[in-house]
């Protein structure tokens, strides 16, 4: 417990620093308060809204959490197709690049007509933003398996699946979970833009939608300090995932000599 | 007669590729022109029933390459011959070490026989044949026993009894101990005891090895040539042994067949015929080693 409280300390430290040359930047005057608010007054603002900001952070978690479960299943869905067809590479790959060019405002209306108010269209669009990682890291694991082992396999009389089966997936199992990694510190922004873009009803509309109607009424600080809870949430998911890495894909680590 | 399969293409990602035309590649003895290669089942079929070795050992040789010629593109599209018109054969439960100098087509030789890459010319008949690499290509994310056991879990062979029969062939080669220790866990020289017995459970009668102890140390290599004549004293297999250590094929093989420099034919073949196991100091030895060193000269020099 004591080591791991050591190995936070240079995180820790450099927030802390951040947190006092922002604080007097905006003491010595800088800046209107209104457009950036103090770290002492950000952090009053979350003691004093925790609740609230508990209730928004729930639909915002569901939906990252769920989108990324989608985007992962769908992105390494993908990958083994075009993996295994280069017909459908050359048709898939393409479009999967281009997809995340597209602004979401450009969809979000037909998004909201197809599927309405609910948690769907918002899961689409964090899933179109968060499978694309997944896919290219999958497609990469997958063929990064050694050329020679596959000759190995086929002098075993392997069949094109059985060499899927066990050499080339749980290859791309770790190359997966990376891509997820990746795509999880982007589905926060993501739930960010789906909340904003598709319109919610009910009290607690997440915390993306709260930091817009926040901004809009000049708010300022409670939209910092929802901005808060979400840097700390996507942390958390990220060293959940590299967790799940570790647990999953053992190996994976010997060989990369990676640590977090 | 079962005939294998044909892979026409050493490129990887078309081993599973859809040709299945002509092969001049064999399995079981009817000499005769290339033959056509035949479906699935009877490949199969020919996994099921092993060519009875002992029987026909005396007679007909389990490996019989004749006349082959490969090349392969090279740079600025010039044909690059890797074969040349090579003949060579083995008996069953032979030790043929195939020894040149680098680039002399040895690898694309075994890939030949393992039914990897075709033939321009010529003909190659052999039993089935299994590959071991010189790197071992253990997959990571399973214990020794498990990776010894994969050409079984690959044939279709239950997990519980493939690994049963995995761990009767690692008591019986001095691996007792090792059956759950990662690939990255074990030494050099014990990941490639592990790779042998997964080639020796595939069941293939014939085992090309292609520099199987390329990589190891000088100590541990002459560990493994110990270990690996006590292994084929136990489990003997028709052996192919590609390696550029002069020494090593003298030590292990019943016979060498010296190579010369691309393109590869055969410049010299060396009777061994001495007492296993053997030494390295032996007087016997030394003096083959030296002819072979001096066919290998006049065949890369030529």
């Amino acid at each position: 417990m004591r080591r791991r409280a050591l190995h936070a300390l240079p995180a820790i430290a450099l927030v802390a620093v951040l947190l006092g040359v922002w604080e007097s930047y905006v003491d010595l005057g800088s800046v209107d308060r209104l457009i950036l608010p103090a770290p002492h007054e950000v952090g009053t603002a979350l003691w004093q809204n925790a609740g609230f900001l508990a209730s928004n952070l729930k639909p915002t978690a569901e939906e990252v959490v769920l989108g990324i479960l989608l985007a992962l299943g769908s992105g390494f869905a993908l990958a083994v197709a075009i993996h295994l067809s280069p017909v459908l590479r050359r048709a898939v790959y393409p479009l999967a690049v281009g997809s995340q060019a597209v602004p979401i405002a450009v969809i979000a209306v037909l998004l909201i007509f197809w599927w309405g108010f609910g948690i769907l269209p918002k899961l689409v669009v964090i899933t179109l933003i968060c499978f694309f990682p997944v896919l290219v890291t999958t497609v990469d694991g997958l063929a990064s398996v050694d050329p020679e082992l596959l000759k190995l396999l086929r002098t075993f009389d392997a069949s094109r699946w059985q060499a899927f089966r066990f050499a080339e997936l749980p290859a791309a199992l770790p190359a997966a979970i990376s891509g997820a990694r990746i795509a999880l510190t982007v589905a926060v922004i993501g739930a960010y833009i789906a909340e904003s873009q598709t319109a919610t009803t009910g009290a607690y509309a997440g915390l993306g939608h709260e930091i817009d109607a926040d901004l809009t009424a000049l708010q300022t600080s409670r939209a910092y300090a929802a901005a808060v809870v979400l840097f700390v949430f996507a942390i958390t998911c990220f060293y959940t995932l590299a967790l799940a890495e570790r647990r999953l894909a053992p190996w994976a680590h010997r060989s990369r000599g990676d640590t977090r | 007669m079962a005939h294998r399969m044909r892979w026409p293409c050493a490129d990887p990602s078309n081993l599973w590729g859809n040709a299945r035309e002509g092969s001049n590649v064999q399995t079981g003895i009817t000499p005769g022109p290339a033959a056509q290669s035949q479906d699935r089942a009877t490949r199969d079929r020919a996994r099921e029933d092993p060519p009875a070795r002992d029987r026909d050992a005396e007679d007909t040789p389990a490996v019989l390459v004749s006349g082959v010629s490969r090349s392969y593109p090279g740079r600025d599209r010039v044909q690059v011959q890797a074969l040349a018109d090579i003949s060579l054969h083995a008996a069953a439960n032979e030790l043929l070490a195939v020894v040149g100098p680098s680039g002399c087509g040895k690898t694309t030789l075994l890939e030949l026989i393992c039914g990897l890459q075709s033939c321009e010319a010529g003909s190659i008949e052999c039993a089935p044949a299994a590959l071991m690499p010189q790197r071992d290509m253990l997959l990571p994310w399973l214990s020794a026993l498990d990776n010894a056991a994969l050409a079984l879990r690959v044939a279709r062979v239950p997990r519980a009894e493939a690994r049963t029969r995995a761990g009767e062939l690692f008591a019986e080669l001095g691996l007792a101990g090792f059956e759950q220790a990662r690939p990255y866990e074990l030494s050099g020289g014990m990941r490639q005891r592990v790779a042998f017995v997964r080639t020796l459970l595939s069941g293939k009668p014939l085992l090309c090895l292609d520099e199987p102890f390329g990589a190891l140390d000088a100590i541990t290599r002459a560990e493994m040539h110990t270990w690996l004549t006590d292994a084929l004293r136990r489990e003997p297999r028709t052996v192919l042994l590609v390696t550029h250590d002069v020494e090593e094929a003298v030590v292990l093989a019943d016979r060498v067949a010296v190579l010369s420099a691309r393109p590869g034919r055969v410049v010299a073949e060396l009777e061994v015929g001495l007492e296993r196991p053997r030494s390295r100091t032996d007087p016997d030895v030394v003096a083959l080693r030296e002819r072979a060193l001096i066919a290998l000269g006049a065949g890369s020099t030529r």
